[in-house]
């Protein structure tokens, strides 16, 4: 990992206008190049807005549609991670984030998780990711999970034993529960799991979470660079637009490895082997069960 | 278990925010709002104004002759700490122009048709004033169906509508409403001596705790009444009129025909193109 600026934007991304979001995209991207900044994280969906519904193939587009040409080339100067509706093989709608880097994507992550509950209508609209992979950047190894992605545990167990030192986490977190520190219950979960993850996959865990409203739901903020022992670098003011700053430092993530060596103990053919034998326990449940 | 705590300051960021944002993004900046005097209208008021400015929110006073003239007297309390503007519409001579035709009426159709006359004259100054009507139903009455269809239910936005009236008070408190405002006997004040909790037939208190249960932490009624807090009686009353209402909370119902028909499968968000 080298050492680097990475800035994480939180922004209230327009519903449905492209156009507008790939502005808004550019003039964050100028001041976190002013700010210095290698890396500048977008929150899920922001070239597109969240609660899109039908509009979901309206706002689609490839990994070689002609909008992402000016983010390409901003990315020869920073690095960047967009999210945005891409259409796949079969017109299949992914809900992806692309790690853009030297004029080219080099990663497309496509969300796993939809959620399909409560305030959530992801899998009606939207077909699900296949994979997890960390993947090399002139960073370091780095991972994406998207939002719900995160509160599935083997996800970023997955990403970390991939070799991922950066978490990313581009976000869309609606409010949900009156809070109190945070502006909702689900914030507080939120922050749990940030610093969970940093401490017990000793990396750093970068999450962006938009702000704005949309149909009267309330994207919080609260963005944050989290440190390889769980320490919060930076955050982000909660219900504002912001621009959070922090550093990666390899020496942090040395010590935190050399403190905690989880990583380095992990037994992923236990693991492997565990799961094997629940996939087939619930298999057999499965084809016993007369439906 | 009922937490109906919230933490007023929270709150009123997120509520001022989402008024200026939906008011914004719709391409207005003003809103006008039916100002009885009571808590929830108030409430609306001083969140409108923090938000947008106090010269951006129209404060309609619309009084009926059998009206308490507390209200009213309340009402110009509000107008005068926020120094909005306001204006003062009697429905009288159309209420009653309209009943001299029906005059079998009874009380229940006259104070719905009071209702819907305060919300044609507050769509009519909406589109005089290049202002959205402010909704002021809370989440109390709404889930009890306890307001007008088409009457004091109709507004453009409504930011009080996931607050049950207990946490209405709250906020309220926390903003500076004047005590007498808060504390007062909610009333729909559609005739002398009308009180919300002796309509209903039980506190805000007892019923925000049993909506609570049911609606936002998911309780089946049995096994709230095996619990033993609250009598059976009390919460299928709740329940049914809970679902008794749910029409109220919906758009009519459509017959379907097309292979794409209006909120069934053509769905957009509210704020599409926004």
């Amino acid at each position: 990992m080298r050492r680097s600026r990475v800035a994480v934007a939180q922004i209230a991304p327009i519903l449905g206008d492209v156009h507008k979001n790939l502005a808004i995209h550019e003039r964050v991207a100028r001041e976190a190049m002013a700010r210095e900044a290698n890396l500048l994280v977008f929150p899920e969906l922001s070239l597109t807005g969240y609660f899109l519904k039908d509009q979901v193939p309206s706002v689609a587009m490839t990994e070689e549609a002609p909008l992402l040409d000016p983010l390409r080339a901003l990315s020869r100067r920073i690095a960047l991670v967009v999210g945005f509706v891409e259409e796949g093989p079969g017109h299949r709608f992914h809900n992806a984030a692309a790690y853009l880097e030297g004029g080219e994507i080099r990663h497309v992550h496509r969300k796993v998780y939809l959620p399909t509950y409560g305030i959530f209508d992801e899998q009606r609209y939207l077909a699900a990711g296949g994979a997890v992979r960390a993947f090399q950047t002139a960073l370091g190894r780095m991972a994406i999970l998207i939002c719900e992605d995160m509160w599935h545990p083997a996800a970023a167990g997955i990403a970390a034993w991939d070799g991922a030192e950066v978490l990313i986490c581009p976000s869309a977190s609606p409010g949900r529960g009156p809070g109190a520190e945070q502006p909702f219950q689900n914030a507080a979960t939120w922050e749990r799991v940030l610093r969970a993850y940093g401490d017990l996959f000793t990396c750093y865990v970068l999450y962006a979470n938009r702000v704005g409203y949309e149909d009267g739901a309330c994207f919080w903020g609260g963005s944050e660079v989290i440190g390889p022992t769980g320490d919060t670098v930076e955050k982000g003011a909660y219900l504002e637009e912001t621009l959070v700053v922090g550093s990666l430092e390899p020496g942090a993530l040395r010590r935190a490895r050399i403190a905690n060596p989880l990583l380095r103990d992990e037994r992923l053919e236990l693991t492997q082997r565990e799961i094997v034998r629940i996939l087939r326990a619930q298999e057999r449940a499965a084809g016993g069960r007369v439906d | 278990m009922s937490d109906l705590q919230i933490d007023a300051e929270m709150v009123r960021r997120i509520l001022t925010g989402f008024i200026d944002n939906e008011v914004r993004k719709a391409g207005f900046a003003r809103v006008v709002l039916g100002l009885s005097g009571g808590v929830d209208s108030t409430l609306a008021a001083y969140l409108a104004a923090e938000a947008l400015g106090p010269d951006n929110v129209t404060a309609l006073v619309m009084p009926y002759r059998t009206s308490n003239p507390e209200s009213a007297a309340h009402a110009d309390l509000v107008v005068k700490a926020l120094k909005i503007p306001s204006l003062t519409v009697d429905i009288t001579p159309m209420v009653d122009a309209y009943f001299a035709q029906f005059p079998e009426a009874d009380m229940v159709r006259r104070g719905n048709k009071m209702a819907r006359e305060r919300m044609t004259i507050l769509f009519d100054h909406s589109a005089g004033q290049q202002a959205l009507v402010l909704g002021t139903s809370n989440k109390t009455e709404l889930l009890l169906g306890y307001g007008t269809l088409y009457g004091d239910m109709a507004s453009a936005l409504n930011p009080l509508g996931d607050l049950y009236k207990t946490q209405v008070r709250q906020l309220a408190r926390h903003l500076g409403v004047p005590p007498v405002i808060v504390d007062k006997q909610p009333s729909a004040d559609l005739w002398a001596g009308q009180t919300d909790e002796a309509e209903l037939g039980f506190t805000y208190e007892a019923v925000d705790r049993v909506l609570y249960l049911l609606v936002d932490c998911r309780h089946e009624v049995a096994d709230l009444v095996a619990q033993g807090t609250y009598s059976e009686e009390f919460v299928r009353a709740v329940y049914r009129k809970v679902q008794g209402s749910q029409y109220k909370r919906r758009l009519p119902v459509i017959a379907k025909i097309s292979a794409r028909t209006i909120d069934r499968d053509f769905r957009y968000p509210r704020d599409w193109g926004r």
